[in-house]
């Protein structure tokens, strides 16, 4: 069994055991390639047999349409100050269909129903884009690294070894603090941190790819390294690569709500759900719940149909059956 | 196995030492100083205070001096910020409490976790379960930021019951809030973890056999699947109890408990070069520590594993 | 509930004997208020202090704790006028430049020391000395001691500084130049007295609860960082007699929200009131909720230098954005804590200074956004033409705030396209200094109560001239004040032309809006620089 050395400290604290997606690598590197079609139309068989799955599914796509469609019904834009509530937030500034202000305003009177949504939009994107930014750079060096072996893949994991040690907080505040503040930014910086346990993986994996006999006929016929990298290994990697990216989504906007806690995240007129839910929780004592409840509620939604999502998949893609 | 564990105490100090530098020049880079301040000092009173800290030399020097000192006489300077204060002594006083409440929680996630996860996974597919599952995702989803100040707000302000802040050396009153804050996303996790793979272990084929030989569920449980099922356990809680520790800035900006992760990352804002630097040793020594520590633990778990 | 019962038996003795002079009947000397048996004042710190040594501390709440546990020459009292400390009286001479303070002679140490002339010396040398490298050496060249420029350059050594001792009861203090305010500074913390015996037996660690030997009204009992610190009645203080609060508790709460929290449980005596919520509590909390004006200015730095924009370099456009800014929003509506609408940069409640009424102030808001579109449309920008201008500041609730705010006022009345730079703290200060920005927020805290503290802000050569403005009849007029007996015409003139060119926009002027638990007597609501000392402060029984 070729698992890859030890657990990782993951920065964000990881919030699935590895075993399962260390399973269904094996279990797609034992596949042959002529069952390649059917391990897929088994998995999504098995996965939307699970209703649990299929509805966050159905939620999440859900949250995904009503976030931008939903905009089309907001009376305000997100950056707009209602002056006339501005002075009565407590009071006028309530949840009210009347003014158009469907989710209440926030403490300067913009419309939270259009901030929510568009931080809905924000933390999904930084989500995404983040699991594939860090899938990307995992993908590419594990894969490499475990092709290559020997000294380089000696030294590649020394590397990531060393990185592990640094506390990501660290690098991240870094980042945040050394470049423009932007959306790529953010991206880049989560994607940063996160890449290190998916490189692992892979690395393992194609420890095992690598001495399969399609590999070592690809070699016979005089491919190069790079195209078996990427022709036969990171292909045969895509399924790992799904259940880690998808539960890796909730765990990089859980990230993201800290960073922007700790006021490092998105410019200004936009926002995150976490920079939202932060603004709502300082001013519960004051009685103005709704700040705190729209961006809570999908928040909450989002992370765990993102869950269920997660759950289900590594579910469908593993062998063993119960 | 004694040779892996000696292999990887060896790369310990190399991979620390890069740590160092990399953390060195990632801060030179950063823009703004120790001393940049609102009103900005004069170049004379600047140059003074730098040549203090010795941050007048030559980058490469300012490393070589660091390490010098930190190798030979463990001595870490003093803090840039906290000006009548050293980083070993802000070290050795917020070490201490974050361990003792990181400790705690760390242990209660565990206990509370995996007995939970045990009862979903025996009461699988039962009300129960649907409760415990649909709990532990909404646990890990609500951020510490929420459920700080709701806990302060329930248990200081309307029941009286605990003091809002504050550590008081550690007296229990003082530990109760921060504990349930860090504490309850890990138990969460760990209920998670448990739950699926005490299902997949129930389901395995010599669970099967050893209920079939009419073996009482109890005995199976605690005999047989236990240690399998703790395997992908004990696999997380090395980064768990890591991130704990190092994950406990808002404990300490909402509690006031005066532990090393705000100190941490208020170092970073503030550009306290000395204190960052100090505790990202200290943390990448415990990271380095724990994985090691998880490791054969693992193999000591499972006896597939050879190194 | 024990404790009226067990009252009983004092009150009955009391009755009989005519001089009693029961423990917890006591009143106050003055108000005749009834004190409370317990006189411990607790109250909220943001942060912890960098420092608590008086010649290295440089934040507020650092020097709060320095001015309960250290004396200097002078102290201010509730209105912020100079009551004697250590000084007794004081001298100057004919030439304005000479100062010679009489010390009491019976002012101690806390190991029972008494307080000489050469410990301030001792404290002064040590300010510049370069070997303390104290981040606030700079205040001694405020106060134009005379050599502290070159001490601090290392040209001289510290010895040469223009302080000496006489005797140990006098201290002469020579400046550069005449100083009219010289005496408003010696109460800043940096010019408190130092044991030097301690200082020398335990180097840096002489601040150290046990360690630390201090001559102000109480001393360091206990502190933990990041935590709390504890300080108790010095009983060697010249005036013990007169103290009534025994013991100070200052909490280190990061969050204000959460500090509030605390307060209503009954935790604090005192804590900051968030931006906006004043209104509230005030309704709420009538004998609590408090708000005094402070010497601080809020403003918008515009960037004037050659790297800033060149729209913002045409008078009519800063003009234009200073008086499209709906200040009473601002003031009433966003901060809501009694601050005072800007358009001069010193604040009205400035000693000596009459703020001019200078024309912005006179129109109503209409007219005022009359007035901005016809010179933006002048300038030939507007809502069909928009000009965009980045806004910069560091990241904080209330600065956020602010700015979103007035870029939509300046988007809904000018067509002003605002992008807003939320920065973190250094780099902010790193960027603004450097003039990378175009518009950035600043704030500016007075170090005396006079008003060339804001004004010297505007000359070109002033450090902290974010803008880069330079206007020679400003440096002239500001040099001239100096040497002035009455300098308030060169100051309102000044603001005259701060007005006329707007180099910044001046938007608010702070005040102190903080609860304040109804049994705490004695809080000196009218010092404008919120000086406070807990030696003044008092519990009155509920």
């Amino acid at each position: 069994m070729a698992r890859p050395a030890h657990p990782i400290l993951n920065v964000m604290s990881p919030i699935f055991g590895s075993e399962g997606v260390y399973r269904i690598a094996d279990r797609i590197a034992d596949d042959d390639f002529a069952k390649g079609r059917s391990l897929w139309r088994d998995a999504a068989e098995k996965f939307f047999r699970n209703r649990a799955a299929t509805g966050a599914l159905v939620l999440l796509l859900f949250i995904a349409a009503f976030s931008t469609v939903g905009s089309l019904l907001a009376v305000w834009s997100i950056e707009e100050i209602d002056w006339n509530v501005l002075a009565d937030i407590s009071g006028s500034g309530q949840p009210s269909l009347s003014n158009g202000h469907y989710f209440g305003v926030d403490n300067l009177g913009r419309d939270l129903f259009s901030r929510t949504l568009q931080a809905t939009r924000t933390s999904l994107a930084v989500g995404i884009v983040g699991a594939i930014v860090a899938v990307l750079i995992g993908t590419v060096y594990g894969a490499v690294a475990g092709f290559a072996g020997d000294y380089l893949d000696n030294l590649m994991m020394r590397i990531v070894d060393v990185l592990i040690a640094v506390p990501s907080m660290f690098i991240i505040i870094l980042l945040m603090v050394m470049f423009e503040r932007t959306l790529i930014m953010l991206f880049i910086g989560i994607g940063v941190v996160s890449w290190l346990e998916m490189s692992r993986i892979i690395r393992g994996q194609t420890l095992t790819l690598k001495n399969r006999e399609f590999v070592e006929a690809a070699h016979a016929t005089g491919v190069s390294w790079f195209g078996i990298v990427f022709r036969h290994i990171v292909p045969n990697l895509f399924g790992v690569v799904v259940v880690y990216a998808t539960l890796l989504v909730p765990s990089i906007i859980l990230v993201e709500s800290f960073i922007s806690f700790l006021g490092l995240g998105v410019q200004e007129p936009n926002s995150s759900l976490g920079s939202l839910i932060s603004e709502g929780a300082s001013t519960i004592i004051f009685g103005t719940l709704w700040q705190l409840a729209a961006p809570m509620g999908f928040f909450l939604a989002l992370i765990v149909s993102l869950y269920f999502i997660g759950d289900g998949l590594r579910d469908a893609l593993d062998p063993r059956d119960f | 196995m004694l040779a892996y564990a000696a292999r990887r105490v060896f790369w310990a100090a190399p991979t620390l030492l890069v740590l160092i530098v990399l953390c060195y020049v990632l801060m030179y880079l950063a823009p703004g100083g120790p001393f940049t301040t609102e009103r900005a000092l004069p170049p004379q009173v600047l140059a003074n205070i730098e040549a203090k800290y010795g941050l007048d030399k030559p980058l490469y020097a300012q490393i070589w001096d660091y390490v010098v000192a930190v190798v030979t006489r463990f001595d870490f300077g003093p803090s840039f910020v906290y000006k009548d204060r050293d980083v070993y002594e802000i070290m050795a006083r917020g070490f201490p409490v974050t361990l003792t409440y990181g400790t705690i929680s760390f242990i209660s996630a565990c206990l509370v976790g995996v007995s939970l996860g045990v009862l979903a996974a025996v009461r699988h597919n039962s009300v129960l379960d649907y409760i415990a599952v649909g709990a532990t995702f909404s646990a890990q989803a609500l951020p510490n930021f929420v459920m700080a100040p709701i806990l302060v707000i329930v248990f200081t302000w309307q029941l009286g019951w605990l003091p809002g802040g504050g550590w008081s050396g550690g007296q229990w009153q003082y530990v109760v809030m921060p504990v349930i804050a860090l504490s309850t996303s890990f138990m969460a996790s760990i209920a998670r973890i448990t739950r699926s793979s005490m299902l997949e272990v129930l389901n395995s084929g010599f669970i099967r056999t050893a209920r079939a030989r009419g073996l009482s569920p109890t005995t199976i449980l605690w005999r047989h699947a236990m240690k399998p099922a703790m395997l992908p356990v004990v696999s997380y809680l090395g980064p768990v109890f890591v991130a704990m520790i190092t994950g406990s800035v808002l404990v300490d900006l909402y509690f006031s408990t005066g532990g090393i992760g705000l100190s941490y990352v208020n170092a970073a804002l503030n550009r306290d070069y000395a204190v960052m630097l100090g505790v990202t040793i200290l943390y990448g020594t415990l990271t380095i520590a724990f994985n090691l520590l998880v490791d054969l633990l693992y193999a000591w778990l499972d006896p597939r594993i050879r190194y | 509930m024990l404790r009226p019962i067990n009252s009983l038996a004092p009150a009955v003795a009391c009755a009989a004997i005519l001089t009693c002079k029961s423990a917890y009947a006591e009143v106050h000397p003055i108000t005749g208020e009834k004190l409370a048996d317990d006189q411990t004042f607790i109250y909220r710190l943001l942060d912890e202090h960098s420092s608590i040594d008086p010649q290295i501390v440089e934040d507020v709440s650092g020097s709060e704790v320095v001015r309960d546990l250290f004396e200097g020459l002078l102290n201010q009292d509730a209105e912020g006028n100079l009551v004697p400390g250590v000084a007794t009286s004081w001298e100057v001479s004919e030439s304005k430049d000479r100062f010679t303070f009489h010390l009491r002679n019976n002012a101690k140490w806390s190991n029972g020391d008494p307080v000489v002339a050469g410990d301030f010396v001792y404290a002064w040398r040590r300010a510049v000395d370069p070997e303390t490298a104290s981040p606030y050496s700079w205040f001694m060249e405020l106060m134009s001691i005379e050599n502290a420029n070159a001490i601090i350059s290392g040209e001289m050594p510290p010895e040469s500084l223009g302080v000496s001792a006489p005797d140990n009861y006098t201290l002469e203090v020579r400046l550069s130049l005449p100083l009219p305010y010289f005496t408003q500074m010696v109460t800043h913390a940096t010019t408190f007295p130092v044991p030097a015996k301690v200082i020398e037996e335990h180097g840096d660690q002489w601040t150290r609860p046990g360690n630390m030997v201090s001559n102000g009204a109480y001393v360091l009992l206990e502190h933990v960082p990041n935590e709390r610190s504890v300080r108790v009645r010095n009983e060697h203080y010249w005036n013990n007699e007169e103290t009534i609060i025994d013991r100070v508790e200052s909490l280190v709460i990061n969050d204000e929200n959460l500090a509030l929290t605390r307060y209503f449980a009954g935790e604090l005596d005192r804590t900051e009131i968030p931006a906006g919520q004043f209104p509230k509590l005030s309704a709420e909390y009538p004998d609590e909720a408090h708000s005094f004006p402070r010497l601080c200015s809020y403003y918008y730095s515009i960037n004037l230098s050659e790297k800033g924009p060149l729209p913002l370099k045409d008078k009519r456009i800063r003009q234009a954005l200073s008086l499209a800014i709906d200040r009473e929003i601002i003031t009433d509506f966003i901060l809501a804590g009694g601050q005072f609408d800007a358009y001069t940069f010193t604040p009205g409640a400035t000693a000596g200074f009459e703020p001019p009424m200078v024309a912005a102030a006179k129109m109503s808001q209409a007219e005022r956004d009359e007035m901005a579109k016809a010179l933006i449309a002048d300038a030939g920008y507007g809502i069909d033409n928009p000009v965009e201008f980045e806004l910069s500041y560091n990241t904080s609730e209330g600065h956020k705030k602010i700015a979103v705010a007035i870029g939509q006022m300046w988007k809904q009345k000018l067509g002003v396209a605002t992008k807003l730079r939320n920065m973190e703290w250094k780099t902010f200060l790193e960027k603004r200094s450097n003039q990378d920005f175009e518009i950035a927020r600043s704030g500016w805290c007075g170090d005396y109560n006079e008003a060339s503290t804001f004004l010297d802000l505007a000359t070109s050569n002033s450090g902290y001239n974010d803008s880069k403005y330079s206007n020679d009849e400003v440096d002239r007029l500001m040099a001239e004040a100096k040497l002035l007996d009455d300098p308030a015409a060169n100051y309102t003139r000044v603001e005259q032309i701060i007005a006329e060119d707007v180099p910044l926009i001046p938007i608010y002027h702070y005040a102190s809006v903080f609860m304040l638990d109804s049994d705490v007597g004695g809080w000196p609501v009218g010092n404008v620089e919120q000086n406070w000392y807990s030696k003044d402060l008092y519990k009155i029984a509920e």
